[in-house]
């Protein structure tokens, strides 16, 4: 692939850098990220990958824009509320960034389909807001060897990993999802929308990391961060030799679908 | 000396730091060792570009002024 002219000026700042260079910047626009999920962390995501010029990005949601969404969700606009998540996400990346390919799948990730979503893709990065489709994506990529990025956020606090196959994965350090009376009930689940942006960025960032191989992955470490006290820190994580899923005896052998309580709030709006 | 040159670019108007930009593309599209020849305007682009080649580890072989421009001689890493 060679780089025309509008290309070399485009990404004229990633080129000039060491770590990256032309050779780099061709990777990442080889490279294919699937984003599930085109919320608070999703956005953000999509808009560095695109406008980094990774070559195709695909977008997995099967919500609508709803007003409620904007105060994070930054490749939402006013007018697009309404519109599904994903043909919202794909016009801004087109108008950004005419050299990504965007594939769109309305429809929530599930046992049913995602291992056929994942496979095109070199990277994952989950910006699902809910357990069971966080254990579903890592689930999955395990089981597909594909590496990804978990991110999660609520109030000021964020966490994030990179999982590359055969290294620790989520369920070897959360098992499984939280009772329910340890998730927050939804008057108590809200998020600074600058939250959802530092995190997906970073996912992003992981994302570019992993195409031009480069610098130190979050794998084998999990990022938290509270952005009240401002404080961030790696903990160095482990394979656990009892993890369900990639353990030495796994008791998680195939997909499967996880009820998720349902948060009152958005049942009235649904 | 003659250089067995592999890649020539002329970056005449071409400012900082896209000067630098188009020498690593065209640097990045031959193989080490190889010799890439680069002519530059005086001032700030002959400042800044031999001496980011030379941060990034590439052998400057020669500098040869040319009426208000230089042409460089360089070795890939």
């Amino acid at each position: 692939m060679n780089f025309t002219g509008e290309q070399i000026e485009r990404y004229s700042r990633h080129i000039i850098l060491q770590d990256v260079g032309a050779q780099g910047q061709k990777k990442i626009m080889e490279g294919k990220v699937l984003i599930i999920g085109a919320g608070g962390l999703g956005a953000p995501a999509a808009l560095y990958l695109a406008a980094a010029g990774v070559g195709t990005i695909g977008l997995v949601d099967g919500d609508q824009v709803d007003l409620t969404n904007l105060q994070r969700q930054v490749i939402h606009f006013t007018p697009d509320v309404g519109k599904p998540k994903v043909a919202s996400a794909k016009e801004k990346i087109e108008q950004m960034n005419p050299d990504v390919q965007v594939v769109t799948y309305e429809e929530m990730a599930t046992a049913s389909n995602i291992s056929g979503i994942i496979r095109d893709y070199d990277f994952i990065i989950d910006g699902t807001d809910n357990f069971p489709a966080k254990f579903l994506i890592n689930d999955a990529c395990v089981f597909g060897r594909k590496p990804f990025s978990h991110g999660g956020i609520l109030r000021f606090d964020g966490q994030t990993m990179t999982y590359l196959p055969g290294e620790v994965c989520y369920r070897c350090v959360f098992k499984g999802s939280p009772p329910k009376n340890a998730v927050p009930a939804c008057s108590q689940a809200g998020v600074l929308g600058a939250v959802a942006g530092m995190l997906g960025t970073i996912q992003a960032a992981e994302a570019l990391k992993y195409f031009v191989g480069k610098g130190e992955l979050l794998t084998n470490r999990l990022l938290v961060f509270n952005a009240l006290k401002m404080n961030f820190r790696t903990v160095n994580i482990k394979r656990n030799k009892s993890c369900p899923v990639c353990g030495e005896k796994p008791t998680i052998v195939e997909l499967f679908d996880e009820e998720q309580p349902v948060c009152d709030l958005r049942k009235e709006k649904e | 000396m003659e250089f067995n040159i592999a890649k020539s670019i002329n970056l005449h108007d071409v400012v900082c730091p896209m000067n630098f930009v188009k020498t690593k593309v065209e640097l990045e599209s031959i193989n080490p060792g190889e010799i890439l020849e680069i002519f530059l305007d005086e001032g700030e682009a002959m400042l800044n570009v031999p001496r980011s080649l030379k941060e990034e580890g590439h052998k400057i072989l020669k500098v040869i002024p040319i009426d208000g421009m230089y042409k460089i001689i360089v070795e890939k890493k």
